[in-house]
């Protein structure tokens, strides 16, 4: 029960370095210094962040961008997993993909941007695409770091009880390359948030993206503010998310740890 | 008591181990000879990096001698061997239940049947309870139960056991050698055992084989007379007993030296 007191208390300090900083940040706009059409002030951007919740253009905003994260992530992460372990247990894998992957991996993948644009339109493919690119490789190098990296009395006793290749892939080196696989899938997560929205500044319509940039251009920059502050939330929820997920399909990582 | 049906024989021949390292040649194993009659329980001891875990290896098919040959008659078993390593080596996603039927599932026997056979396993090794757990919530002892477990269920011909308990506490590993040797009374089967332990060679072993430090080469066996059932507290209260222990001991001081210069040297 103390304990329990002594992380409460812990949490809440937590928030008050960020809250002290909003609030100096109020006293000093209210007090006239910065000019409030450039720098509005937190109340400002609640204000704004109310009504664009009320009108349903954030919420619209929200979808639009998760939904083109959702697919390209599930479009990008599923085969890096799959070549990965390929690439752990085939030499033959390793050679193809590994200098591809050199050569791919440091390209920043906004700049594939309007060759994505070329080859899938304006729509939402082409976000899609970017989104799953992005996620692709960091899963890709650490599921294979994981999966060659699996202790090898794990492989010995599989080998000993007679494991085909089926199950050697599915059974020992998909989970031994697990929780890797899951460090890479959380960097993932965080590159499809910062590439969808590079993306969305030019070439779309709709997204949190397009919200902060039209918002720029249009000199609203209280609206600008709300989708940077949008960005920042949807990231926590997603990590604490995965966190609660990673907890369940490895419980034997949060132990070793 | 008689055992049921009698395990593997397994024949040894000029078996040889050489590895090609970066700075040269390492012999691990020169000219093995031995053979295992079925359902016997052979010891093999001697000073660490002598190569008998490499003799195992050979045997289990997990690598490859480089000269000489061996032969596992199991005719009539549907599993040649199975392994049980120092480490468990559970599998640490699978629960007990999933590590223990491991070696049935990847040969395909039939779901009704595995589970079966494997609820008789967890209750010879008193596991039931823990079925669903996973061996990151058990003990070291219960672990090792566990590997022994998965091993025995196979009902495999020979049992290649490496060091299985160097890593539990004493009250734990005389508790488990004693599970062991009433299993292997039950059932019959061959067991290879290798141990630094001249008393656990002593307490489980038919016969005691001594091996020499690099290039491991078999220095003398000895055969282990002590009837069955064995009660290990009394049996090593005996005279006979100590005898023997340090006849071993004598032939082995002088491998443990010599491999300590050689690690010295190197």
């Amino acid at each position: 029960m103390a304990a329990n007191n002594a992380v409460r208390r812990e949490r809440l300090m937590y928030l008050l370095s960020p809250i002290g900083l909003l609030v100096l940040w109020e006293i000093a706009i209210q007090a006239g210094l910065g000019d409030r059409r450039f720098v509005p002030a937190p109340s400002d951007i609640a204000e704004r962040f109310w009504q664009l919740i009320l009108s349903g253009e954030l919420a619209d905003h929200v979808g639009a961008t998760l939904w083109r994260i959702a697919v390209g992530y599930v479009v990008g992460v599923v085969p890096a997993v799959i070549i990965g372990l390929l690439m752990a247990m085939f030499r033959t894998a390793r050679i193809i993909v590994d200098p591809l992957i050199a050569a791919l991996f440091p390209i920043p993948k906004v700049a594939l941007m309007p060759l994505l644009l070329l080859a899938f339109g304006f729509g939402d493919a082409s976000k899609m695409a970017v989104v799953a690119i992005g996620a692709f490789f960091p899963v890709v190098v650490n599921t294979y770091t994981g999966a060659s990296h699996i202790e090898p009395i794990f492989i010995d006793v599989a080998r000993n009880f007679g494991a085909s290749r089926l199950v050697m892939f599915s059974r020992i080196v998909f989970f031994g390359a697990l929780p890797m696989t899951f460090a890479g899938l959380r960097t993932a997560l965080a590159i499809s948030f910062i590439v969808v929205v590079a993306a969305e500044f030019v070439a779309a319509k709709s997204g949190i993206g397009y919200l902060i940039w039209s918002s720029w251009e249009l000199l609203q920059v209280d609206a600008m503010f709300v989708g940077i502050v949008t960005i920042g939330v949807l990231g926590v929820i997603t990590s604490t998310i995965f966190r609660e997920i990673e907890r369940k399909v490895i419980p034997w990582k949060a132990e070793a740890n | 008591m008689t055992p049921p049906r009698k395990g593997a024989r397994i024949e040894i021949k000029r078996l040889g181990k050489v590895f090609e390292g970066s700075r040269g040649t390492v012999a691990a194993l020169t000219d093995i000879d031995l053979a295992i009659a079925p359902g016997e329980f052979l010891c093999i001891v001697g000073p660490s990096g002598c190569g008998k875990s490499t003799l195992l290896r050979i045997l289990a098919g997990l690598e490859r001698q480089t000269s000489g040959t061996f032969a596992i008659e199991a005719a009539g078993w549907k599993v040649a061997n199975a392994m049980v390593f120092q480490d468990s080596g559970l599998f640490p996603w699978m629960s007990v239940e999933e590590n223990i039927g491991f070696g049935l599932m990847t040969r395909g026997v039939a779901k009704s049947e595995r589970q079966d056979r494997v609820e008789r396993a967890m209750k010879l090794v008193g596991l039931s309870k823990f079925r669903r757990h996973f061996p990151h919530q058990l003990s070291g002892g219960m672990r090792q139960r566990g590997a022994i477990a998965r091993a025995f269920v196979t009902d495999p011909a020979v049992l290649f056991m490496d060091e299985p308990f160097a890593a539990l506490d004493a009250q734990n590993r005389v508790i488990l050698q004693e599970e062991l040797v009433r299993l292997w009374e039950e059932t019959g089967k061959t067991v290879v055992y290798i141990t630094h332990s001249i008393e656990e060679a002593l307490f489980l072993g038919d016969r005691a084989v001594i091996m020499t430090a690099q290039p491991g080469r078999i220095k003398e066996i000895m055969p282990v007379t002590f009837p069955h059932p064995r009660h290990l507290m009394e049996l090593s209260a005996s005279a006979e007993f100590g005898e023997l222990k340090l006849r071993i001991w004598h032939a082995l001081q002088d491998e443990v030296m010599r491999a300590r210069q050689q690690q010295e040297g190197a």
